[in-house]
């Protein structure tokens, strides 16, 4: 792979970031996932934990630690960033871990789909057809973040693509399925927000006492089933 | 085996040094604010430095000891009072069953810890006891603790133990003060700001808004611009990382920061130096001095070989 247009920076002295681009495109997403794989798989002394986003991945560690297990560097930010080099030349997409693509059923009556009137106007069709635009598409889980278990994914038809509210509601109910531009993402617990709700869904997002807490990683595919 | 809370406090919260290892399911890593406060109390005691702490904001709580235990108390100054007797952060004492642990005035810090020799029993969530508040889970069930809540302890204490009149070293507590300078490295896109605007990161005071949190503190100062718009796209932070919002303030996001964010990182406050923040409260002030990566990390290099000596100290006392 090649490392050109590859930025590496620190992330305060306890982490980097390598941004492999500043644009929302699956490519990078799995050139994210991959170099982040690639370090769980094969930790280094004094490596924490990797972060995809959806064009970096953040490296966590330990700086007392990698210093003391890579004297001939001087700084801690130097080892990893050379590890992290060594990393991106190597790597290689096509050997990311085996791709999900998971179906998720959605409500979209008036009751959990607060905002999908106002969707409709504003993109100038029936909330029928933004239903079905939204539900045509697959989209990829790009990372997680915000809250535990909440996923940014995309891209959502640029015809249904609304921005966020200009002030986020106090109260946005776990399982509601939000658009925010080309984004779209799903509630995982009751929080404020300010994404636009279409839909909901009973998929719990966020099972804490599960091994694997969140339902979905990034890089899943996802699909939703409009439930009749 | 256990402690009471007559009184919960304003904010008391179970924490250790963080969750990590979670951070890409989007599950923050929480933690202690001061982590050099509850690490040192914790060490002190004998104890494991991860070990379960309460972090006491005030009004802080009111505790009765319903067994004997030795506590130490770190971070802030509350002004700690062991029934009618006045005691000291940063040194050991024997509460006796019965006695009654109170904080009778903030002196300086805005969060005091609480650690108890051989630890509290707390059960783990993701490896972790620290308390995520909007999750609802970790720590106490999830929540602040609350007038009536009882604490468990995991080791029972010998009668006559003696109290140990030793205190921590001063020179591995944090220099606190209402207005320290922070040792800042440049984040990702300061070099995007205009020459004004760096300078004003850091040559001018910021004052510590009313609304900041454990998720982050909001600094109010003279604007600080972008020399053009850059194209932001959401990536992991850190605690300590300072954002640019787009009125021109900062946000220094914390303990309880998320995990991703999509503002500019002009700055991030080095680890050594993140107590000194975490002990700020509501118009307190803060100044930003720059250093290098290379400067940061000696910081936390230098500090963890004193930590050595009181850890190596401490375990050879305990098993004496």
């Amino acid at each position: 792979m090649s490392n050109e247009k590859v930025r590496i920076f620190p992330l305060g002295d306890s982490a980097l970031t390598v941004e492999f681009g500043k644009t929302v495109s699956a490519s990078l997403n799995k050139k994210a996932i991959a170099l982040s794989e690639h370090f769980e798989h094969h930790p280094f002394p004094g490596f924490i934990e990797c972060v995809p986003a959806y064009s970096s991945t953040t490296v966590f560690y330990d700086l007392v630690t990698v210093r003391r297990g890579f004297p001939d560097f001087t700084s801690a930010f130097d080892a990893v960033e050379k590890l992290v080099i060594d990393a991106v030349q190597n790597i290689d997409i096509t050997q990311v871990d085996a791709t999900r693509t998971v179906e998720i059923p959605v409500y979209f009556d008036k009751g959990s789909a607060l905002d999908l009137e106002y969707v409709a106007e504003r993109s100038g069709m029936s909330p029928t057809d933004v239903i079905d635009l939204f539900t045509a598409a697959t989209y990829r889980v790009f990372m997680l973040g915000f809250l535990p278990g909440f996923t940014y994914m995309g891209e959502v038809d640029e015809r249904i693509a609304v921005p966020r509210k200009e002030s986020p509601r106090l109260a946005v109910p776990k399982g509601s399925v939000g658009i925010a531009g080309r984004q779209t993402g799903i509630y995982s617990l009751d929080s404020p927000g300010g994404w636009q709700i279409i839909g909901r869904t009973d998929v719990e997002m966020f099972t804490p006492d599960a091994e694997m807490p969140t339902y979905l990683r990034p890089g899943d595919l996802v699909r939703f089933v409009a439930i009749k | 085996m256990s402690i009471l809370f007559k009184k919960s406090g304003i904010l008391t919260t179970v924490q250790d040094l963080g969750r990590s290892k979670y951070r890409r399911f989007g599950i923050n890593p929480n933690g202690a604010m001061d982590t050099t406060a509850a690490r040192l109390i914790n060490i002190f005691l004998g104890n494991d430095e991860n070990e379960a702490v309460l972090e006491m904001h005030f009004p802080a709580p009111q505790i009765v000891f319903e067994t004997n235990a030795v506590i130490a108390i770190g971070g802030g100054e509350i002004s700690p009072m062991l029934d009618d007797r006045p005691i000291q952060n940063w040194q050991s004492y024997l509460a006796k069953k019965g006695s009654v642990l109170n904080f009778t005035g903030k002196n300086f810090g805005n969060r005091s810890y609480l650690a108890i020799k051989g630890g509290f029993k707390v059960s783990e969530w993701l490896g972790s006891s620290s308390t995520n508040l909007a999750a609802k889970i970790g720590g106490l069930e999830g929540r602040k603790l609350e007038a009536g809540d009882r604490m468990h302890l995991k080791t029972k204490i010998k009668q006559q133990l003696a109290e140990i009149h030793t205190r921590i070293s001063s020179s591995l507590i944090p220099r606190y003060s209402p207005f320290p300078t922070v040792r800042v490295i440049a984040g990702a896109e300061f070099e995007y700001l205009s020459k004004k605007s760096q300078g004003l990161l850091l040559n001018q005071d910021f004052t510590i808004s009313k609304d900041s949190n454990r998720m982050g503190f909001r600094l109010a100062g003279e604007p600080i611009t972008l020399a053009k718009p850059q194209e932001m796209i959401s990536a992991a932070v850190n605690f300590g990382t300072i954002q640019l919002l787009p009125d021109g303030q900062l946000i220094v996001l914390m303990a309880d920061q998320q995990t991703a964010g999509g503002y500019p990182r002009i700055a991030h406050v080095v680890t050594h130096d993140l107590p000194l923040l975490a002990q700020l409260g509501t118009n307190d002030k803060v100044a930003f001095h720059q250093v290098s990566i290379q400067d940061a990390e000696d910081l936390t290099l230098q500090f963890e070989r004193e930590l050595n000596f009181l850890k190596v100290g401490c375990r050879f006392q305990s098993n004496s």
